[in-house]
């Protein structure tokens, strides 16, 4: 019992990481219906920031501040600058850039932080080991992971910019009639997914150990998480995330063993775009031949 | 009297496909004027153009200021509402959230607040509805929400596409008694574009119509409605 118990809450922690990410995926697809593959690669990018500015010595909880906010200025100007000028491009130029994004941070990475794995720090683990269910830093990743989307959900439901950001993002056209800068509104959006997928790369580095690739796996389950959600639906891929957190846990514990547990997360995403591709909170788009 | 906007040879293009050619059209001043026409003939094309949702050339005169330049955000912003055609909802934000959209860049909500119960007295269903998700609403309930939407921007000018489209007769009736309202009590002036002609001459003070892409016939819209073409063509007597 106690096994499963600590699967299904180390799930939970792995599955909120995961969630993030496909939150972050989300935000973009909402407004541009494309899938940011390079989600993870800019994440990971983001964690050799923080990795980088604690180097220097500043303390946790200042470095992780600062590595949002940075991210957060990385997506706009990635939006501002690439994406931007491709308004209204082809679909496949827009998906070939998304994958040459995801091999200029990936590469990047490598180049300047090398590609032997990091010990990154959790601002939990020398306080306490928690107790043998969870560890203190998995429920750190669990709080946190919340915290922010509390925030995501006030901040889009309760300001005027999050409203106009929505709006942009539903209906451009129309939103530009009520004198919304839709661009600067996507630009904002990139900006915090960015920031979201910083957080979650800070979050898993400790777990994973921080090297180039720590996101490609992540990515895979995030993506089958937004997926599970329904793809446009925020909360639904936080959810989402965390089924796919809790499922690889058990189905790698008590099924297939560790070495298949990717497995769970491609066939999961070939099972819901099969039986299912609405998921379980998307909308169905229907339209009129 | 003095035209509030004005149309010097316009162009205007669908990718490559001229819509417009060399429309020339000025808006009176706290008047109604209705562009009519068929279907195809560039009448929605006309208020693209004028808001910078088309590519155009020409010269088009808004209030003294040139603004066949300008992005479509900052010509809504120097005080044109645009109720575009199909209405624009913005179906999954509440009623309340689509007007308050209008005026995200106001920071006085007092006059806000004051500015949303003036829509109110001419939208009294919309306040029943604030709560409701705005694709849930009425045809007739979505074009009243897209015009209250178009006065919480304070315009001194409203293009209205069609708003008598898909909607029973006495909605439009309704819908054309409060524009007439809205002309008169807010001082709005109004560009109206109409497939339904006796309605807009009804309501309006002057008249163009457009055959495909071209201003065929201009003037007050009286005399429009006394045109032997239009009479047989457009109202069917």
């Amino acid at each position: 019992m106690d096994l499963f118990l600590s699967q299904v809450f180390s799930g939970i922690a792995t599955g909120a990481v995961y969630g993030c990410v496909g939150l972050a995926m989300v935000m973009i697809y909402t407004s541009t219906e494309r899938i940011n593959f390079a989600q993870g690669e800019m994440a990971t990018f983001s964690t050799y920031v923080a990795w980088t500015l604690m180097a220097f010595g500043l303390p946790y909880w200042a470095a992780f501040a600062a590595t949002v906010a940075l991210s957060f200025l990385g997506g706009v100007l990635v939006q501002r600058v690439l994406l931007s000028p491709l308004r209204g491009a082809p679909e496949i130029s827009q998906v070939i850039v998304f994958f040459g994004l995801f091999l200029i941070f990936n590469a990047l990475s490598g180049a300047i932080w090398g590609y032997l794995p990091f010990d990154f720090p959790s601002p939990v683990k020398a306080l306490s080991t928690g107790t043998h269910l969870i560890s203190a830093h998995q429920l750190f990743i669990i709080i946190v992971a919340v915290m922010m989307l509390i925030a995501l959900f006030l901040f889009f439901r309760y300001t005027s910019l999050g409203l106009c950001m929505r709006a942009a993002a539903q209906n451009p056209a129309s939103a530009r009639l009520m004198g919304i800068r839709v661009g600067w509104m996507l630009a904002l959006g990139w900006g915090l997914s960015a920031a979201v997928g910083a957080i979650a790369g800070i979050m898993v580095a400790p777990v994973v150990f921080l090297e180039p690739h720590m996101m490609v796996g992540v990515l895979l389950y995030a993506f089958a998480a937004a997926l599970i959600g329904g793809i446009d639906s925020p909360p639904g891929a936080f959810i989402g995330g965390i089924v796919v957190g809790v499922l690889e846990n058990l189905v790698g514990t008590y099924v297939v063993g560790t070495d298949l547990k990717m497995t769970v997360a491609l066939v999961l995403i070939i099972a819901i775009l099969i039986f299912k591709p609405t998921g379980l909170f998307g909308s169905r788009r229907v339209a009129r031949a | 009297m003095q035209p509030i906007l004005e149309l010097k040879k316009v162009d205007a293009w669908y990718g490559g496909t001229q819509a417009l050619f060399g429309v020339d059209c000025s808006i009176v001043a706290g008047g109604v004027t209705t562009l009519l026409g068929a279907n195809g003939a560039g009448k929605t094309s006309t208020l693209r153009a004028i808001c910078g949702m088309l590519r155009r050339s020409g010269e088009i005169w808004f209030d003294g200021q040139r603004i066949d330049g300008q992005r479509t955000e900052d010509i809504v912003r120097l005080g044109i509402a645009h109720v575009p055609e199909g209405r624009g909802t913005f179906t999954h934000l509440s009623v309340q959230e689509n007007l308050a959209l209008a005026c995200h860049s106001r920071r006085n909500k007092a006059q806000v607040a004051h500015d949303i119960e003036r829509v109110f007295s001419y939208f009294p269903r919309l306040k029943e509805r604030l709560r409701q998700q705005a694709g849930t609403l009425s045809g007739g309930e979505q074009q009243m929400l897209a015009i209250a939407r178009g006065l919480m921007l304070k315009p001194r000018l409203m293009l209205l596409d069609e708003p008598s489209f898909g909607l029973a007769p006495l909605v439009v009736q309704e819908i054309f008694h409060i524009m007439r309202r809205i002309n008169n009590e807010e001082g709005v002036s109004i560009f109206l574009i109409e497939q339904n002609a006796a309605l807009a001459l009804d309501l309006a003070d002057e008249a163009y119509l457009l055959e495909t892409g071209h201003v065929v016939i201009s003037g007050p819209a009286s005399r429009v409605r006394d045109d032997e073409a239009v009479r047989r063509t457009y109202l069917g007597y």
